[in-house]
């Protein structure tokens, strides 16, 4: 019995040379063999859409980085220069496929439906998970570099198993590469032809070390090494980024297995609040990444289409307003979790240690109450 | 309705019995499948339930409990196999950050009834990393279960209410007693979280769990030639910890000895001691004493008899305990 397969073919990458893309920096709209099929239903209200979302997730991020400034938040991870690789995933996906992400896909929650006061409340440490994973679609952020990837592989297994066709899609950055769970979930994925996409922002940086710490070679060409077939895509090509998810879903959802894509991109900002790149990086590499801004190049093709600017920017700047002054009112009203309800939930049935620790915790609580005698007040 | 078996048969029968009794139970682990697992646990079960739902998984620990975690974000309840005790380790990332902790990260949204199955201990010869007793480090951890498993009507109950538990369930099975033969009889449930008294006696206390309650059975025979009489206590559950019965005991005798095959330091002897001290310092005639592995990794298998707790320095410690002639002074 033959027990090995036979090589994985070679045509399993594309977009190596070149990232695909369909928008040059100048706006102008370019053909793409693989990419043109998938954008037949574009029209200027899709555009505009599309550049909207990005508009008004760049202003939620630039505000929740004012709001950990002013010490409403306890840390931020901004995904400014990452709006295209997000919202172009995000248009592209059917309501329940469940998405399982790191920390930075806020614009993924932005397109889920995720509240203002959801979304901040992990950063303002007043919950550990900002929202139901099952309403939206959507497990809330993790932490652990690469840990989701298994998840997501899982998720697809079992929807796969119950004859369903939704797909599970995992999010990570190009330092979840070097992670073990990564290569792991690949090798599930593929020896299960589980119904995933691994979507990986390339963003240039894992904090400082640059991606050639973790991938001397594209980071699309690691997957095909499992039998995994990749795309690797412009990632700040907001249209590209769309075709290429909706071109990975429809190999998927036909029981074709696995698919992946490295969206090309670059964090114009710190890894998080707490960072400082300017340590890491220098003005002239982070210069021409704002100049391939994602929202710019939209803008351009919108122009040459006819759009009217003004009416767009307008159109953005009142429904950014209307985000971040939701954002302002939502972490004023984020309540203070009380004390004792660090208890709940440790396990899903009771455990007689924990009620004990709880009672300990109650006693020890009253007792520093400052006990009430006559004559105390002032 | 009972029926005589090996601990092996009645945790495959309870395996057997959760697939058919829910469908979304589901087995993943390495060779579980086709071969029946190396230990034969699953024997049988791919046959009789294809190999979607008992599934040869690829060779990553993390990979198959990390599967586990999305599998049951889609309301599946596997149950995840670690081959061998000392393989687990791989895994622990996702078992500590992950499955400990969805369901309280999420506020109780999501959650993690998965069963991890892990035989373990030592006793059966083998090489390096097939006998190791981690259960200290799962137990250390809040959000888990962690249950140990002696008989096999406790092992087929156990194994049953691991599987139907909404929290995550570790359970540790003594793989040197896979053998032993015991009545099984299905209908039987088990509460997850007691404590069992196996032996009722006035002298002193011996608590055990997973393979050392036969050894502290033997024991407490071995002790009524001296005319000593031991209660032995099977803890079963290793987290949350059944203090009560502990507690109720030594109340009773005034003295406590513990048994464990892993290491002393920073133990399951720790902290039941630790218990009883808090619980009924006023009762105890004498100073705890355990019995456990020494502080050293798991020796070759030809010095593991020398390792691994047995009757007479279980005796020992009891000596030790009563103030009576012992290894250490002599009475």
């Amino acid at each position: 019995m033959l027990t090995t397969p036979s090589a994985p073919d070679h045509d399993l990458v594309a977009g190596l040379d070149k990232p695909l893309h369909v928008l040059r920096e100048d706006g102008t709209r370019r053909p793409d063999p693989i990419l043109d099929p998938l954008l037949r239903d574009v029209d200027l209200e899709l555009l505009r859409g599309l550049y909207l979302d990005m508009a008004v997730v760049r202003a939620i991020d630039d505000e929740a980085v004012a709001l950990q400034r002013q010490g409403e938040l306890g840390l931020w991870p901004p995904l400014r220069g990452q709006e295209a690789a997000q919202i172009g995933l995000g248009r592209s996906l059917q309501e329940t496929d469940f998405l399982f992400t790191s920390y930075r896909e806020n614009a993924l929650a932005w397109c889920r439906g995720v509240s203002p006061g959801e979304m901040l409340s992990v950063w303002r440490g007043t919950t550990l998970s900002g929202w139901d994973p099952f309403a939206h679609h959507m497990a809330t952020p993790q932490v652990i570099i690469g840990a989701q990837t298994h998840h997501a592989v899982g998720y697809a297994m079992a929807t796969q198993a119950q004859g369903k066709d939704d797909i599970a899609v995992t999010c990570f950055g190009d330092g979840a590469l070097s992670q073990g769970d990564t290569n792991e979930a690949m090798v599930f994925a593929a020896s299960f032809h589980a119904p995933v996409l691994f979507f990986c922002q390339n963003n240039h940086y894992a904090i400082s070390e640059p991606v050639d710490v973790q991938a001397n070679v594209p980071i699309a060409l690691r997957p095909t090494g499992f039998g995994i077939p990749s795309l690797r895509v412009d990632g700040n090509d907001v249209l590209a980024v769309r075709a290429a998810s909706l071109l990975a879903a429809q190999h998927i959802r036909a029981g074709k297995g696995p698919m992946f894509i490295e969206a090309v991109t670059y964090r114009l900002g710190p890894h998080t609040t707490s960072d400082d790149p300017t340590r890491y990086r220098d003005e002239k590499e982070l210069e021409r990444w704002r100049r391939r801004c994602p929202l710019g190049r939209l803008e351009r093709h919108l122009e040459q289409l006819g759009a009217s600017l003004e009416e767009l920017r307008a159109d953005a700047e009142r429904r950014s307003q209307e985000a971040t002054t939701a954002m302002q009112e939502a972490v004023a009203a984020l309540p203070s979790p009380a004390p004792e309800t660090m208890f709940d939930n440790v396990l899903a049935t009771e455990h007689p240690g924990l009620l004990r620790q709880r009672e300990q915790f109650r006693a020890f609580t009253a007792s520093l109450a400052p006990e009430q005698t006559e004559g105390s007040a002032a | 309705m009972s029926t005589t078996m090996t601990m092996a048969a009645a945790l495959n029968a309870a395996l057997r019995d959760s697939l058919e009794a829910d469908e979304d139970v589901l087995l993943i682990g390495e060779d579980i499948g086709t071969l029946g697992g190396v230990f034969r646990i699953t024997d049988g079960l791919k046959e009789r339930f294809g190999a979607s739902r008992v599934i040869d998984s690829p060779l990553a620990e993390s990979g198959i409990i990390g599967t586990s975690v999305g599998m049951a974000y889609r309301g599946m309840r596997p149950v995840s196999e670690i081959q061998f005790d000392g393989f687990v380790y791989p895994g622990f990332d996702q078992i500590v950050a992950q499955v400990a902790r969805l369901h309280y990260r999420t506020s109780g949204t999501v959650q993690m009834p998965l069963t991890i199955r892990i035989p373990f201990g030592g006793g059966i010869g083998a090489v390096e990393h097939h006998s190791e007793s981690p259960e200290a480090y799962f137990a250390h951890t809040p959000g888990l279960r962690v249950v140990t498993v002696a008989d096999p009507q406790d092992a087929y109950s156990t194994m049953r209410a691991a599987i139907e538990c909404d929290d995550p369930v570790i359970v540790l099975e003594p793989k040197r007693r896979y053998w032993s033969k015991g009545e099984v009889d299905t209908s039987v449930s088990a509460e997850l979280s007691s404590a069992r008294v196996l032996r009722t006696g006035r002298d002193a206390t011996l608590v055990a769990y997973g393979p050392l309650v036969v050894t502290a059975l033997e024991a407490a025979v071995a002790a009524e030639d001296d005319g000593i009489d031991l209660e032995v206590i099977d803890l079963r559950s290793l987290s949350p910890l059944d203090r009560d019965t502990v507690a109720a005991s030594v109340r009773r005798t005034g003295r406590l000895v513990v048994a464990h095959e892993a290491p002393g330091n920073v133990s399951l002897s720790s902290e039941v001691i630790t218990s009883a001290v808090e619980d009924c310092f006023a009762h105890l005639e004498a100073a705890p004493e355990r019995v456990t592995g020494y502080d050293i990794p798991y020796p070759p298998g030809a010095l593991e008899d020398h390792y691994l707790p047995g009757i007479d320095r279980i005796l020992d410690a009891v000596d030790r305990t009563l103030g009576r002639r012992n290894s250490r002074e002599a009475a």
